[in-house]
Parts: C-alpha cells; sequence; structure tokens
C-alpha cells in the first residue's frame, strides 16, 4: 500500500470535509475529531448527493440532500436505510494526510 | 577485564540504566558518566509538585553523589561532550577524552521554541529543567504571566504559577485543551475548572510577537491584535529530540536516533535510550516507555535477551483539583462506536472507544476512580462482549441502573431561572410544589411559572418529575433528537438560565448522549446560541445545513442557486447587467425571477460561487440569504411614487426594513412584505410579517404563510409613523429569535404564545418594546454583513478541492 499526501489536517475544518478530484470520481475526506479522519466516495448511493457537503457528527456524516446517515467507519447507510458508500484508508502523520493511492489512481483498462 | 562503559546524558532513562546494570552485575562495567547540567539525576516529571510547591527539589532527586560513589561511577557533571568519534570509540568531553568499549546515548530532548519575533527575548523560558522552574517561582502575586501552549506542560505550569497567586493567562492554538489527549467535552471540563482556580484561558489564538523593553519580554502580542502584558513568558508547544551528537557522528537518524528492539543504534556498540530515540517511527515523551527501554537497553549490554515493545499509554494532568484521565487511541480505525456517559451535577463525563468487542480508548473527566480498571481492559485487550450495556458505569457496577434523564434540571441550583418571562426560579416552583401545587395548571397559578410565552412548561413538569417523584404523571414530550431527552423549549431555556454559551457545554451540562451531537440537534442548538449570545458565541458553519454553509442553494445535481438582494425589489440597469454578464461567465443554464422579486441564477458549480460572487459585489449585488432560516426579502408595490391608489411610501418603507433586518438568523425562514394602500399588491397578508399602509398609518399584522400551509395573518397593531412602524417589526422579530423552536415559521410559534402575549409584549409595554429593539441592534451589529464578501476574502480556497489528480496525470 502506498500512500498520498493530500494535505494538511488544518485545511479540512473540524467536523467538516474537503474534496479530492481524480479519475474514478470524487472522494470526501472527512475530519471527525482534532485529529481523526476518514475518506469515502463523495456519492451518496441514493440520489448522488454530495456527502462533503453534509454534517459530519461522531464518526457519522448526513448526506445533504435527503438526510441519509452513514457510518464512516463501515460505510453502511443507518437506521432504516439501506445502502453502503466506499470508504478508503487514509491515515495521519505529522498532521499530513495520507491516502491510500489505490483511491486515487486510474484502474487499468483490464 | 572491565568493559569500558560510556553514558552521555543523566536523565530519567539512563538512570534507569544505570539501577539495572549496577544491580545485575556491579563488577561488569568501569562507568563514565556525562551530564551537561551541573547535577546527577532528578524526577524531571516531579518538577510541577515542586514548582506548585508541594514538593522541594531535594525531595525529587534520585540518585545523589553518595549513590554514584557506592557504585564506583565516574560522574562527568556540568562537562558538554563535543563528539563521539565512532571509528576510534572515544568521547570527546570539554575536558578530556574518554575511550570506549560501549556507550549509551541519553540526551534527551530540547523544548521546541516558537521563532516568533522577540523568542529571544530575556524573560521568554520553556518549561524543561531546574532553572526554568526556578524563575517561574520567583513570580509572585504582582506578577503576570503568559503560558504559550495548553498541553500537560503547559497547563501544570500554569496551575503551579496559579497556585502563587500569579496571574496566568494560557494562550492555545486549537479549540480546546489538551486536544491530543481529550475530546472536546474533556476539554470544556477541564477548561471551567482552571477558569474556576483563576486561570485565563485563551483558544484558537494564534501568537503573532513576543513584545520587549529594554531587551525584557513586555507582552505577547496575538494576530488578531489583543496584546497580553507579561513579565515572564513560558513556551510549552513540544519537544524535539535531542540528536545533534550522533547525527554529527554519523548514526542513522529521523526525528529522533534510529534504534531496534533491543535499543541499538545503527552503531554496534552504542544503544540510545529515553526522549532522543525513534523507535519504530514513533518518538517518546511519557516515562512509563523510557523506563521499558532502561531495561531493555541494560539486558542487552549484559548479553542477555530482552526486546522493547510499544505499549498502550495513559496520561493524568498532576494539577490538583483537575481529575482527568485519558488512555489508548481515539484516532483513526475502522469500525469503532462510542459510549458516552455524563452527569452534569457532579461535572463529571466519561466516554469509552469500543472497537470489536474491545475497549480501545478511553477519557474520563471529574471521575477517574475507574480509570485503572478500564486502562487494564485496553491493554489486555479483554472482551467486553458480556459488560457492554454496563461497562461505563466501572467494575462495581455490573448491571446498574442507567442514567436518569431527568439530571439535567434535577441539578440546577434553587436561584436557576425556569420562567423567564416572569422571573421564577427553580426554588420558588419546588416551594409552590410543597404547599400543594400538584401539576402544571396549579404551579402556573401559584406562581405564574409558565403562564406567560410558555415555552417553559417542559422545565416546570420535569422540576414536578423531580420533586414528586412517581407522584407526578409526565406528559410525553417530543425531545430534539436521539442526542437527548430535552425538548427544544427545555434546552432554549435551560441556555439562558444556564449561561451555556458553547456547543460543548450544552452537549455537557444538558447530558448529551453522544460526543458532538448529530444533524437533527446541531443546527437548532448553533441558532439558539448565537440569538443568545450574540458576542459570545461564534458561529459554527459546521453545524449548518450546507446552503447556510455555502451561502447558496443546493439544487439535486449538486450545483447551487444564486440570488444577490434586490433592496424591496428595486434594481438598476448597471444591476442587471452585472448579473447578465455573471450569467454569461460562468454558463448560468437558468435564470429565473423568484417570488419575492429578484432573480435566480441557477445551476452555478460550487467551486465557481467565490468568482461569481466577487464579480456581483463589484457591481454592488451582496447576499440575497435565499438560503437561509433568516430574512429573506422584504417585498413591496410601487407606493406612493408612481401608484395612484398609493397611500404611504410602500417601496421606501420595504427598503428600509430590509437593510435593517438582512443578515439576521431566526428560526425558520422570515418573510416580509409591504402593500401601500389595502389593495394589497405585495400580498403582505400572507407573509410572517406584513405591513399595510392606509391613510391613517400603517397596519402590522403577522403570522402568515403561503406554503405547505396557508394562512391570512393577524392584525398586530396599526401605529401612525413609519418610525413606530419599524421599531415594532424589529421589536416582533426579537421576540421570535428569543422564544421560537427552531423550524418552526412565526405562526407556529404565535400558536404557542397567543396574539395576546404579543401584543402585551411588543406593543403596550413600550418599555420591553425597547428592550427588544436593543437586543436586536445588538445582535445585527455581529451580524448585518455581507457573507460573500467575506468567504470570498478568508475562505475562498474552501470552495476548491483540497487535491486534484484529475490534473496531473495528462502529463
Amino acid at each position: 500500500m502506498s500512500w498520498i499526501d493530500i494535505g494538511h489536517i488544518d485545511e479540512v475544518p473540524l467536523r467538516g470535509a474537503r474534496l479530492v478530484k481524480t479519475h474514478i470520481g470524487c472522494i470526501a475526506v472527512f475530519r471527525t475529531a482534532e485529529a481523526e479522519v476518514y475518506a469515502a466516495t463523495n456519492s451518496c448511493p441514493h440520489k448522488g448527493g454530495p456527502l462533503s457537503e453534509g454534517i459530519v457528527h461522531g464518526q457519522s456524516v448526513t448526506c445533504p440532500l435527503h438526510n441519509w446517515v452513514f457510518d464512516l467507519n463501515t460505510g453502511e447507510a443507518q437506521g432504516a436505510d439501506d445502502g453502503h458508500i466506499t470508504t478508503y484508508p487514509v491515515r495521519l502523520e505529522d498532521g499530513r494526510i495520507l491516502l491510500d493511492d489505490s483511491a486515487v489512481t486510474r484502474r487499468s483498462a483490464a | 577485564m572491565k568493559q569500558r562503559l560510556v553514558v552521555i546524558g543523566a536523565g530519567m532513562a539512563s538512570g534507569r540504566v544505570l539501577e539495572h546494570l549496577t544491580d545485575a552485575a556491579p563488577d561488569a562495567f568501569d562507568i563514565t558518566l556525562f551530564n551537561a547540567e551541573p547535577r546527577g539525576n532528578y524526577n524531571r516529571i516531579m518538577l510541577s509538585p515542586v514548582l506548585s510547591g508541594e514538593k522541594t527539589y531535594e525531595e525529587i532527586v534520585t540518585h545523589d553523589d553518595a549513590w554514584y560513589a557506592e557504585r564506583g561511577i565516574a560522574c562527568r557533571f556540568g562537562e558538554k561532550v563535543a563528539k563521539i568519534d565512532c571509528e576510534m570509540k572515544v568521547v570527546e568531553g570539554e575536558h578530556g577524552h574518554r575511550p570506549y568499549d560501549k556507550l549509551v546515548i541519553a540526551t534527551g530532548s530540547n523544548p521546541f521554541i516558537i521563532p516568533l519575533p522577540g523568542h529571544d527575548l530575556d524573560g521568554v523560558i520553556a518549561y524543561r529543567d531546574l532553572e526554568d522552574t526556578q524563575q517561574m517561582m520567583d513570580m509572585g502575586p504582582d506578577n503576570k504571566v503568559v503560558v504559550i501552549g495548553g498541553g500537560l506542560l503547559g497547563l501544570e505550569a500554569a496551575a503551579g504559577m496559579a497556585a502563587h497567586g500569579v496571574d496566568v493567562t494560557v494562550v492555545h492554538i486549537m479549540g480546546h485543551l489538551m486536544e491530543r489527549q481529550l475530546d472536546e467535552a474533556a476539554g470544556y471540563l477541564l477548561k471551567k475548572s482552571l477558569e474556576d482556580k483563576g486561570i485565563n484561558i485563551c483558544l484558537q489564538a494564534n501568537s503573532k510577537e513576543i513584545l520587549g523593553q529594554d531587551g525584557k519580554v513586555r507582552a505577547l502580542l496575538l494576530d488578531d491584535g489583543t496584546e497580553l502584558p507579561c513579565d515572564l513568558l513560558v513556551m510549552a508547544v513540544g519537544i524535539r529530540p535531542n540528536t545533534a551528537l550522533a547525527q554529527e557522528a554519523g548514526l542513522a537518524t529521523g526525528r529522533g536516533i534510529h534504534v531496534d528492539d533491543q535499543m541499538l543504534t545503527s552503531d554496534p556498540d552504542i544503544y540510545a535510550v529515553g526522549e532522543c530515540v525513534e523507535h519504530n517511527g514513533e518518538v517518546f515523551g511519557l516515562v512509563a516507555p523510557l523506563y521499558d527501554q532502561a531495561k531493555v537497553a541494560a539486558h542487552a549490554l549484559l548479553d542477555k535477551e530482552a526486546a522493547f515493545e510499544q505499549k498502550t499509554l495513559s496520561t493524568k494532568l498532576k494539577v490538583t483539583g483537575c481529575d482527568l484521565f485519558s488512555a489508548g487511541d481515539f484516532a483513526d480505525g475502522p469500525g469503532r462506536e462510542d459510549i458516552v456517559f455524563r452527569d452534569p451535577s457532579r461535572g463529571v463525563y466519561k466516554r469509552l472507544v469500543i472497537e470489536q468487542d474491545r475497549l480501545i480508548g478511553a477519557v474520563m473527566y471529574g471521575d477517574t476512580a475507574d480509570s485503572g480498571w478500564f486502562f487494564g481492559l485496553i491493554k489486555d485487550g479483554t472482551s467486553i462482549e458480556d459488560m457492554r450495556e454496563t461497562l461505563i458505569f466501572g467494575p462495581a457496577y455490573q448491571g446498574g441502573d442507567t442514567a436518569d434523564p431527568l439530571s439535567a434540571v434535577a441539578a440546577l441550583p434553587p436561584e436557576a431561572e425556569i420562567c423567564g418571562c416572569n422571573g421564577i426560579c427553580k426554588g420558588d416552583i419546588v416551594e409552590a410544589i410543597h404547599s400543594g401545587a400538584g401539576d402544571l395548571g396549579a404551579v402556573r397559578a401559584s406562581t405564574k411559572a409558565s403562564a406567560s410565552c410558555g415555552t417553559c412548561s417542559g422545565l416546570v413538569e420535569q422540576v414536578l418529575q423531580v420533586t414528586l417523584g412517581d407522584a407526578f404523571q409526565m406528559p410525553a414530550a417530543q425531545p430534539i433528537c436521539g442526542c437527548t431527552d430535552l425538548t427544544h423549549e427545555d434546552v432554549r431555556r435551560l441556555i439562558k438560565g444556564q449561561e451555556l454559551k458553547s456547543q460543548a457545554a450544552v452537549w455537557q451540562e444538558l447530558g448529551w448522549n453522544t460526543p458532538n451531537g448529530c444533524h437533527v440537534c446541531r443546527p437548532a442548538i448553533n441558532y439558539y446560541l448565537l440569538a443568545d449570545w450574540p458576542l459570545d458565541y461564534q458561529d459554527d458553519p459546521q453545524s449548518r445545513f450546507v446552503n447556510e454553509r455555502k451561502h447558496a442553494n443546493i439544487q439535486k445535481d449538486g450545483t447551487f442557486s444564486v440570488v444577490p438582494r434586490m433592496w424591496g425589489g428595486i434594481t438598476t440597469p448597471e444591476e442587471l447587467r452585472a448579473i447578465a454578464d455573471a450569467a454569461d461567465k460562468y454558463d448560468v443554464p437558468t435564470v429565473k425571477v423568484t417570488g419575492g422579486q429578484r432573480i435566480d441564477l441557477l445551476g452555478v458549480k460550487g467551486e465557481d460561487l467565490p468568482a461569481i460572487w466577487s464579480d456581483l459585489n463589484r457591481a454592488g449585488l451582496v447576499s440575497g440569504h435565499a438560503y437561509s432560516k433568516g430574512l429573506r426579502t422584504v417585498k413591496t408595490c410601487v407606493g406612493t411614487d408612481h401608484c395612484r391608489f398609493g397611500t404611504q411610501d410602500s417601496t421606501g418603507l420595504g427598503i428600509k426594513l430590509e437593510k435593517i433586518l438582512w443578515g439576521s438568523w431566526t428560526p425558520h425562514k422570515l418573510k416580509l412584505a409591504v402593500s401601500g394602500c389595502p389593495r394589497n399588491c405585495a400580498e403582505a397578508t400572507c407573509k410572517d410579517i406584513g405591513v399595510v399602509c392606509v391613510d391613517s398609518g400603517y397596519q402590522i399584522s403577522i403570522g402568515g404563510a403561503a406554503g405547505m400551509d396557508v394562512k391570512e395573518t393577524e392584525l398586530l397593531c396599526q401605529v401612525q409613523t413609519e418610525g413606530e412602524a419599524i421599531e415594532v417589526v424589529m421589536a416582533v422579530t426579537q421576540a421570535y429569535r428569543e422564544g421560537g423552536k427552531y423550524l418552526d415559521r412565526l405562526y407556529k410559534w404565535l400558536g404557542k404564545v397567543g396574539m395576546d402575549w404579543v401584543k402585551a409584549q411588543v406593543v403596550d409595554d413600550l418599555e420591553n418594546r425597547t428592550a427588544l429593539v436593543a437586543r436586536f441592534e445588538l445582535s445585527q451589529s455581529i451580524y448585518r454583513k455581507d457573507p460573500w464578501a467575506e468567504h470570498v476574502k478568508e475562505k475562498a480556497q474552501t470552495y476548491a478541492p483540497i487535491a486534484d489528480f484529475t490534473l496531473e496525470a495528462a502529463e
């Protein structure tokens, strides 16, 4: 697994998110606590709502379009809704956010 | 023949190495100990008790001269080592060489000094050794001290000096204290108890410059312009491993001196221990792992098997009266869940972090009696599957009750105000209940509590429940959300009554059962706090729905709509040209006229928002707040200027009202209209607040709606002058802001409090009307401004992706 530095944690607001654009779609990087980050697809499986614009609480995010709530640990929709978002490995080192490179590189055509 | 061992640095780690070595094999080595400080080993972590006066230096010395003499250790104290020659296996001291067979480097760490202008002034110190401690102990009640750094060390320094009566201010860059060990709730409680000890605490404070006079420190200047005068400035912002000697000697170093599991460096005869080392990417600042390292190094020197393993660590603060504990891991890691327990009456907060039936982290404040047990569960990785339900209550309480949802109200002191309208305290209500008032109606009749606007009814009922127990049947009330058992009305009253001025304060004092709320309660609490404490509370964009955070309306495809303000529906050819140009420039697919008399640009990309706002700002256009739970528009007809039926200048009044009210936040959206005559072309009688001009003055009516519900307004009053009309509108808006439940339109609030109450507040009681207007104006001194201009200036970069990998692949 190799890691790509995408920025400093201070660039992501506490209980907020920032977007990473890649060839395979947009990834949302969430900051749930002073030193806690998660990464997942930006698109809600319900109607494609931009999750990076949602309210971040605990270790979950609420989609801004229709209030689906996803656990950022597992990617599973909470409560009565049924759905799943892809999550990506991400870690912090000296305040830098490192994203697993498989999340951002183009998949081979095969 | 004895081997020659040289040790550089007489700190806690090397001291422990020497103890192990001389105990296990007293004759194995001929030992020489260098130390730059002119003394032997003392217990550095006990400097805080020395500072606060609980201990003396003599009591914290671990190895005195006699100890070294007994073990035949040649001490070269106060002598710096200039160089290590690995080839020749010689250490060069200031007063001569010393050859070695084995070498132990324990050079520790250096305090990190932020290179602010003025950091080299006299009176700027770190908190590291006895000399620093002495300088702090020399401060007294006439002195002011600033401590930069709200971590473990900084707070111990601050508390130590405050114990001597020194006026201490702690400046911390983050949003809460000890953010590496504590979460926000525990950080909030810690701040509160340190403030009770007289320590001033500035959070989110950026230091800009240290100001001096005659070469001596005079004050710290923050980047918001605040000047904090001080006689001494302590920097406690962290430590850096001291690797200089090792690096010059050519040993492998990173952040620290690289060592393997046996504490061996890249040279087979040189070991390193303590704060100067880096093991598997980690460096160390707490004492427990240093002692482990010392033991391993001693074993390795004697050719015994041992390996250093990193373990979970725990933290306690050595400040009297601040009972806190943290251990384990809060950061990263999939599949975790929280168990939170709060007892506001005792100021207790506990949070456990669980992953796959194992406890992996714990934070506690106020009651740490069970911390050892929890730490044991973390270290041993014990399965907590069977005790999950009762785990948080500790080892003695397996199978106990759940927390009392009424504890927040039970915790209120008798003098806490319950009914704000009539100034009735909890004690008055309890007294009335003891005198026989057994239900809400009876309490209302005998004390007047909840007899006016009625929003405190829920709290009065809770006081009844707490006082009467099972004798009182609680009517079912709808809590805000799953995070609390309290209703909106309860929370609003408690925020005012208990003067809660931050979200963390609300979560803790009102016993939230989640770490930081959810998407339902956070926007509501954020609104209540900014409405009640406009000067103290800072709006939290992360607790707002996307539209209010980005000042534009999100559309179903993720694009946004942009609506500039047109005061009273009046525009100019220049403004229209600027709007047309912006629509062209940003490929706006749809341009639509809204129901509120302005123009909507639909389909703007999120990244383009700051740029389009900047263009519109240049033409004098500001945000129309078409997205906000706040003032939207004031719709007008053309009034006396052009209309042959007009009785007053309705357009002019509409513009004035919009200029006064714009930017204000309200429980739900607020729409106004002003019609110039009873023909009512501006449709004022289906707005939240409507003004209809008549020959004799202005009829103000409220509580209309034309959405899911269609309602006609009810007449509030008729006034003679325009000035009076404006005052009544401001006062009624403020009354709604102060009393309304979040997401209740004005008519719903009106339905709860009743027209008679509103009339009494804003029509009959002129003094109260003036006070409402004054409170509205105070809030508007903060919020009457264009958020677009502000975001263009300060936040534009946050609208762009943090990283874009679609650009670089083009190469």
